[in-house]
């Protein structure tokens, strides 16, 4: 298993007051993202565990598109990850994000 | 957790087979009334998966907690099929044994557990095996203290191996066309005793043999499901109100009702041998009538009904 | 040892188990009373028909009442893994004779399983782990899955199970390692006769499910305990 951590800020928190959510399933392909509203608001934090080692540089680079898209401020995320192709991660980071603006 | 008010789709339209364990929790109790027990936050995961690197789930693939169902208070478990196959480690077996004693001080209406399973998870094999006897055990407990234990079966991992035995441990079972019960699976049996005892690749085979209409027939299972959320919610409901005791009695009745099976059907080779003598006229047409004609024809079988388990 | 030898040890004045197709059945005096016996003998599968047939014969001491204990001896192979017994609910007959045994339990005869040779998956659910306590002699093999067969699926090199096997009690076939998991309580001692352990056993019994609280204490199931009582305290709390 790999471990993977990336800390962002972001230029405004997200919005929505829920606390926390889970989206998705740890199969293969697949990965599940639990987000909670614990940090600072400009601050953005994500956690990964990954079976298949060596591919820091990519989680980087997606995990980077959607701090910028979403401003996900406040946030730290944890994702367990099955093997989630990048545009799952994407999809599903943005799903999370969604659930959280309520 | 709060999130899953927004992932809860509607009951009517959300397939059992389809949804997550957390979809089928939030969907099928009433809404809003979910509070999950060592939720995701928590972290509570297997401590044994990373030696096999091994991803793990912040909830071991198992969701319990309480709600209400048409106002009363149950507790639920729903296990996650599509998680190391809904399999039974330590962890996910014992916040599953939690929940049950956790019964005996509540005394809610019922326990309902949302079975999806291949039964032990390997890897941690020793730990779930044990979580298996004890939570048949637990069922007992709970069961002769007047709580109704009810099995959902109509997931994509079906419900297999120990969970078989925990499903026949329960009060009442519904099941739909795609849950499957049975202790050995397809490929088990195969890889042990050949393809000619049982090819798994067989797959009408392996519907007519394990899958839940043929145990709806034979009365190893109490309802018959439509694939909704909503479908198995009025299953519910109903096998609560009519929940067998447990005592000397009914264990004796079923004694009595598995001996007249395997006398009346032993020496059948195929489910639709079952059929025909159950007095089902068109055997063959059983595994493609929709849920209304199949209903239909449970009606006019003995053997499905009964208060023996 | 051998069946023979338990209920020779057991019994020294005479019983009347029988062993038929590998299925164990009969009596014999103790402590006053009478020890029914079931159980499976001679690796042999067990199928729906064997568990029927030790169903009934718990039910029938059940009914006779008088809190005679019943001793639960296993020497079997796994469940009986055929298109006939699921076709007939196998599943269903499993977990009947299990709930044979919890019912005697509960109804004032004490359950004592006894493994003395191999188990494994669904028959030793059905049988052993569904008595009260469960002791073994040395030598018994329970397994939920021997380590080629967890090769295979876990796609595991079966050299490195083998080696994880040393220090990971919670996957590995074996009575050691169901002992650390609390699933076996005690073993006993061959070479002492078996009537005063069994006795012992049956006067020390303690009510509910003592074995994730031994899981905890011998290290083979560090966490199950801690997370059944965490359920139980946050349903408390609502």
């Amino acid at each position: 298993m790999e471990s993977l951590t990336f800390r962002h800020t972001t230029k405004k928190p997200l919005a929505g007051s829920l606390p926390n959510a889970i989206t998705g399933v740890v199969a293969s392909g697949n990965l599940e993202i639990l987000l909670e509203r614990v940090l600072p608001p400009d601050a953005c934090e994500v956690a990964i565990e990954t079976p298949i080692a060596g591919y820091g540089d990519v989680w980087e680079a997606v995990v980077a598109d959607f701090v910028a898209r979403a401003q996900p401020g406040g946030l730290r995320i944890s994702i367990n990850d099955g093997g989630a192709r990048p545009d799952t991660v994407s999809l599903r980071l943005l799903q999370g994000a969604r659930l959280m603006e309520v | 957790m709060a999130g899953e008010r927004a992932a809860s789709t509607d009951p009517d339209a959300l397939s059992w087979y389809e949804a997550t364990a957390r979809q089928r929790v939030v969907a099928l109790a009433d809404p809003g009334s979910f509070r999950e027990f060592l939720p995701p936050t928590e972290r509570r995961m297997s401590p044994h998966l990373p030696l096999f690197d091994l991803p793990r789930a912040f909830d071991d693939g198992i969701v319990v907690g309480r709600a209400t169902l048409d106002g009363s208070p149950i507790l639920i478990a729903a296990q996650e099929g599509r998680f190391m196959g809904g399999a039974f480690g330590e962890v996910h077996g014992a916040k599953l044994v939690g929940l049950l004693r956790a019964a005996l001080e509540l005394t809610p209406r019922a326990v309902l557990i949302l079975f999806d399973t291949g039964g032990v998870r390997l890897q941690e094999a020793n730990a779930g095996e044990t979580a298996i006897a004890e939570t048949m055990r637990a069922i007992v407990d709970v069961r002769a203290a007047g709580i109704p234990v009810i099995g959902l079966i109509g997931g994509r991992a079906g419900c297999y191996g120990g969970g078989g035995l925990i499903a026949g441990t329960c009060s009442r079972l519904a099941v739909s066309e795609g849950g499957r019960i049975s202790v050995s699976g397809p490929e088990v049996i195969e890889t042990n005793k050949g393809a000619e005892e049982f090819d798994s690749r067989d797959r009408a085979l392996v519907w007519r043999t394990m899958g839940g209409k043929h145990r709806r027939l034979t009365g190893g299972a109490d309802a018959f499901c439509a694939d909704t959320v909503s479908a198995f919610r009025r299953a519910a409901l109903d096998l609560i109100g009519r929940a067998p005791s447990f005592d000397l009695e009914t264990l004796e009745a079923e004694q009595a009702r598995l001996e007249a099976r395997v006398a009346r059907f032993g020496d059948c080779r195929d489910a639709t041998d079952v059929w025909r003598r159950l007095g089902v006229n068109d055997p063959e047409t059983v595994p493609a009538m929709d849920t209304d004609a199949f209903t239909a024809t449970v009606a006019r079988v003995r053997e499905a009904d009964h208060d023996a388990r | 040892m051998t069946l023979a030898e338990i209920l020779g040890s057991l019994f020294p004045d005479g019983h009347s188990v029988t062993v038929r197709e590998g299925l164990v059945g009969g009596s014999g005096p103790f402590a006053g009373n009478s020890l029914a016996i079931v159980g499976v003998d001679g690796d042999t599968p067990l199928g729906i028909d064997g568990a029927l047939t030790l169903a009934r014969s718990v039910l029938d001491t059940v009914r006779a009442g008088g809190r005679t204990p019943i001793l639960v001896v296993v020497d079997s192979d796994s469940q009986r893994m055929s298109r006939r017994d699921e076709l007939l609910g196998l599943n269903e007959g499993l977990a009947h004779l299990a709930k044979a045994l919890l019912l005697a339990d509960r109804s004032g005869h004490p359950t004592i399983g006894l493994i003395y040779g191999h188990s494994a998956a669904g028959a030793f659910i059905a049988t052993a782990l569904a008595t009260r306590v469960l002791a073994a002699l040395p030598g018994a093999d329970p397994s939920v899955m021997d380590l080629p067969s967890v090769a295979r699926v876990t796609k595991l090199p079966l050299d490195r199970l083998t080696e994880m096997a040393r220090s990971t009690p919670v996957f590995a076939p074996g009575l050691d390692n169901m002992v650390a998991t609390g699933a076996v309580h005690a073993v006993l001692d061959p070479e002492q006769p078996l009537h005063g352990q069994i006795r012992d056993l049956i006067a020390g019994l303690e009510p509910g499910d003592a074995r994730d609280r031994l899981g905890a204490e011998r290290g083979g199931r560090p966490m199950a305990q801690a997370i059944a009582d965490a359920v139980i305290d946050q349903a408390r709390s609502g």
